[in-house]
């Protein structure tokens, strides 16, 4: 993984200095909180319903085994010893002092971390797929790229008060686990007709209250081009962006407005005369960044172990979580795992500091000391020698931790919604711990596979309701928890907003909601189809008319 | 007119407290000063917002409250679930 | 009234001597006179024969359209910050420099927050209107709290990625 130069942890030290200086004048009331408020949000820090929430930067979700438990001294030492997961790959911290937010950046900086850019309206983390370097489907490893991305974006002078926030995504492979069109931009490895990789660069996508997927905008960027393309698209938005309207500021309403083709147009002028080479890269700076991220050194091993197969056969439990919580690798004889952080009734990515401890050192046992989070709010140990994977699972038995749910009905995402968070309009949290509960034993007796079930408090769609097969978002309707429905929503390559299937439902009905539609796909799917495709092949009427008890 | 309390986060740690009748901020809402006379809520508001301005709390405003009496203690709910649980603290576990 | 200014990149505190002259208010005799973008354009003659310096104020929705050919004839550009939110003349500073080569002052009016300062200086300010409640000195430290720069901008300082690969292709100049 990426390591800290000089420059870089030069670049921390200062920052954190500068914020504590920051604070110190916010509490000695030499800045008032309006003017407080944008440099504390620049450097992760909310205020929430019941305290400050500092929300670390993990780069493209990618986590030493060491820095992993030094957000568990923090979760114990400056929290109530707990952290949360969100779509982002980054963790939120609840319970947070502003009075300690220096000490804890200090903390961070030592294990070569930060906050910085986790909020506000700049350019926030970049995010990834999680299996990067491990795909085999991967054209090529994007984590160099959001590395480089990161840099570039990183305190940058000009796009530090953009309309709205803005954010990237970069995938290098076919599947799309990345989310990369719901995001501002999307930058894609691809293969070029002359069989160079470059980029297509997608813009646009964002959810929030006017959902919209990417669209292409151009099909092939060679790259040295990368972040000349990105300032030219980023400059188009920060002089045309709207500023009068919070709803209305982020790049896809821009880009809906003028259609792509006259955004195309914008940006590729405004590049013509940016494509200097202060941003082009070289080969050598590119060559220099992948070295950071070469294959960790695998031993040699047959493509099956039959050490494996055989514990598979004789404990079914392992055999069933290895069925949903394995993910090829491209190393013979290895797999990536998947550790939940959806137990059944339990905070959809939420993890205590001793379950962080343990996970560090089953990292750094079984997986090379690295982990790796997900946008779906889960943990990967990308190297895992196949021979190993009994141990492992024993291990994470024992910690609550191998629930065999990932992509099923139970894998829910979910934001903290009205539990804590200032802007919600209703709760997340214990709608997804009673439909994780109800749809247990459903998923167990009917195999409720490839199901993406997303929770959002507001209409901000942390968790992605709108991209959800089933999307449900609170809302608040004469001073009661009201839950609006939408099927059909999709956020890989198929990428897709779902619609609204009819009136909201009430705290109390939801489960009973989510539930009737998932009888009703039973009806109605063929053979093993997938949820999305059967609402895509019979629309919403069965649904409805299951819902509402319509003839 | 419905009973209305003066509640605000700390600054320095961001705790939710509420304004009693001395103008002190206290962690529970039971001691807060509750009122259902406006000129009483704009008073106490006030004093909150002066307090904002020294930078003791962020944001003050009025949150209504149902009051349960009986002889042992006063108690005030929240009439509002986001307040009730500013007030309470997360409906969830916290591990 | 005081401004920051930066000379030869080093942030002092200087007197201004700049009048910020109304739409419809008659122009003084001989003191550096700046109008807005509006008068600008409508008494460009008259503004330009009076021999007296003269800088051109955009509000921040305003842009350099049809100002380029202008440029040389202004000896101050500034450019106004309505709120801590809004940051498209960060965009402005660059291209003045790094396109048009402006080589006059660009000052930053408004609400011009210190902790902005540095950024601004990047794009290519070297004058700000700093909002009275907001220590001079403490200002001037503004400037030199971070050190490394991860991107070129309009301060010809050398990105981080460029002084790894020793240097190649690190050169950028801001005319
Ligand atoms: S979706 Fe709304 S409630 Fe949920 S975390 Fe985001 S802002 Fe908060």
């Amino acid at each position: 993984m990426y390591a800290y130069d000089t420059l870089d942890r030069t670049f921390v030290a200062q920052r954190t200095a500068q914020f504590r200086e920051q604070v110190r004048r916010r509490l000695a009331n030499e800045l008032s909180e309006d003017e407080f408020k944008p440099l504390r949000l620049r450097n992760g820090l909310y205020l929430q319903l019941h305290a400050y929430m500092l929300r670390v930067a993990i780069p493209y979700g990618l986590v030493s085994a060491d820095q992993l438990r030094a957000l568990a001294r923090i979760a114990r030492r400056y929290d109530r010893g707990y952290g949360h997961f969100t779509t982002r790959q980054n963790i939120q911290f609840n319970w947070i002092s502003l009075k300690d937010a220096p000490d804890i950046l200090n903390d961070l900086a030592a294990v070569e971390m930060h906050a910085v850019q986790t909020s506000g309206n700049c350019i926030r983390n970049i995010t990834t797929d999680q299996f990067a370097g491990v795909a085999a489907d991967e054209i090529e490893d994007p984590r160099p790229w959001a590395e480089i991305i990161r840099q570039w974006s990183t305190n940058h002078p000009e796009f530090s008060f953009l309309p709205r926030k803005f954010k990237v995504a970069v995938t290098g492979s076919a599947s799309d686990r990345s989310a990369m069109r719901v995001h501002d931009i999307g930058v894609r490895l691809v293969r070029g007709i002359d069989g160079a990789i470059g980029f297509e660069i997608w813009v646009g996508g964002g959810l929030g209250r006017t959902p919209m997927i990417a669209q292409l905008l151009r099909g092939f960027l060679p790259k040295e081009h990368l972040l000349g393309y990105l300032e030219a698209v980023l400059r188009v938005y920060n002089v045309e962006g709207r500023r009068d309207n919070l709803y209305k500021s982020r790049i896809k309403i821009l880009v809906s407005t003028l259609g792509i083709e006259r955004f195309r147009d914008l940006v590729e002028a405004e590049w013509t005369l940016t494509s200097g080479p202060g941003l082009r890269l070289e080969t050598a700076g590119i060559a220099r960044m992948q070295s950071h991220f070469r294959a960790p050194p695998y031993a040699d091993m047959p493509g099956r172990s039959r050490e494996f197969e055989a514990k598979r056969l004789e404990d079914s439990a392992f055999a069933r979580w290895a069925k949903a919580n394995l993910f090829p690798h491209k190393q013979p004889g290895y797999a990536a795992v998947t550790i939940s952080l959806k137990p059944i009734g339990g905070v959809p990515g939420d993890l205590t500091a001793a379950q962080m401890d343990a996970v560090a050192s089953l990292a750094d046992a079984y997986s090379l000391g690295e982990i790796r989070v997900t946008h779906r709010q889960n943990l990967v140990l990308a190297h895992v020698p196949q021979d190993r994977l009994h141990d492992l699972w024993r291990a994470l038995d024992a910690l609550d931790l191998a629930t065999p749910n990932l992509s099923r009905a139970t894998d829910i995402i979910a934001c903290p919604g009205m539990d804590y968070c200032g802007l919600a309009t209703a709760r997340s949290i214990p709608v997804a711990q009673r439909l994780s509960e109800r749809l247990a034993a459903l998923d167990e007796q009917y195999d409720l596979d490839q199901l993406s079930i997303n929770i959002s408090g507001c209409v901000n769609s942390c968790s992605h309701h709108h991209v959800g097969h089933i999307g449900i978002l609170g809302l608040e309707k004469g001073g009661a928890e009201s839950y609006q429905v939408t099927l059909g929503g999709s956020s890989a390559e198929d990428a897709a907003v779902g619609r609204i299937i009819g009136p909201g439902f009430g705290a109390e009905d939801v489960v009973d909601a989510v539930e009737t539609i998932l009888i009703t796909y039973l009806g109605q799917r063929e053979d093993s189809e997938r949820f999305l495709d059967t609402v895509r092949r019979v629309g919403q009427d069965p649904f409805r008319r299951a819902l509402y008890k319509q003839p | 007119m419905p009973r209305r309390v003066i509640t605000a986060n700390r600054l320095i740690d961001g705790v939710v407290v509420w304004r009693d009748a001395a103008g002190r901020w206290r962690e529970e809402i039971d001691r807060a000063a509750a009122s259902d006379d406006d000129k009483t809520v704009a008073r106490l508001l006030s004093g909150a917002r002066t307090d904002e301005a020294a930078g003791v709390v962020i944001g003050p405003y009025e949150v209504e409250v149902e009051v349960e009496q009986n002889t042992a203690s006063r108690r005030f709910l929240p009439t509002h679930l986001r307040e009730r649980i500013r007030a309470g603290g997360p409906t969830v576990a916290l591990h | 009234m005081q401004i920051i200014r930066l000379i030869e990149g080093q942030p002092a505190t200087d007197i201004d001597v700049w009048t910020r002259i109304d739409d419809g208010e008659p122009l003084p005799e001989y003191a550096p006179t700046m109008v807005s973008l509006a008068r600008w354009r409508s008494g460009r003659n008259d503004l330009v024969r009076r021999n007296v310096a003269v800088g051109v104020r955009l509000a921040s929705h305003e842009t350099l359209e049809g100002l380029a050919g202008d440029l040389e004839r202004l000896d101050l550009i500034a450019l106004d910050f309505p709120n801590l939110n809004d940051g498209r003349h960060f965009t402005t500073a660059r291209l003045l420099r790094e396109r048009h080569g402006y080589r006059g002052e660009i000052r930053a009016t408004g609400q011009v927050l210190r902790d902005q300062l540095f950024a601004m200086a990047r794009c290519g300010f070297d004058s700000f209107d700093l909002q009275a409640h907001q220590s001079a000195e403490s200002a001037r430290e503004a400037f030199s709290e971070i050190s490394v720069v991860f991107q070129p901008a309009a301060d010809g300082r050398t990105a981080a990625h460029a002084i790894r690969t020793g240097g190649a292709g690190a050169h950028f100049s801001a005319s």
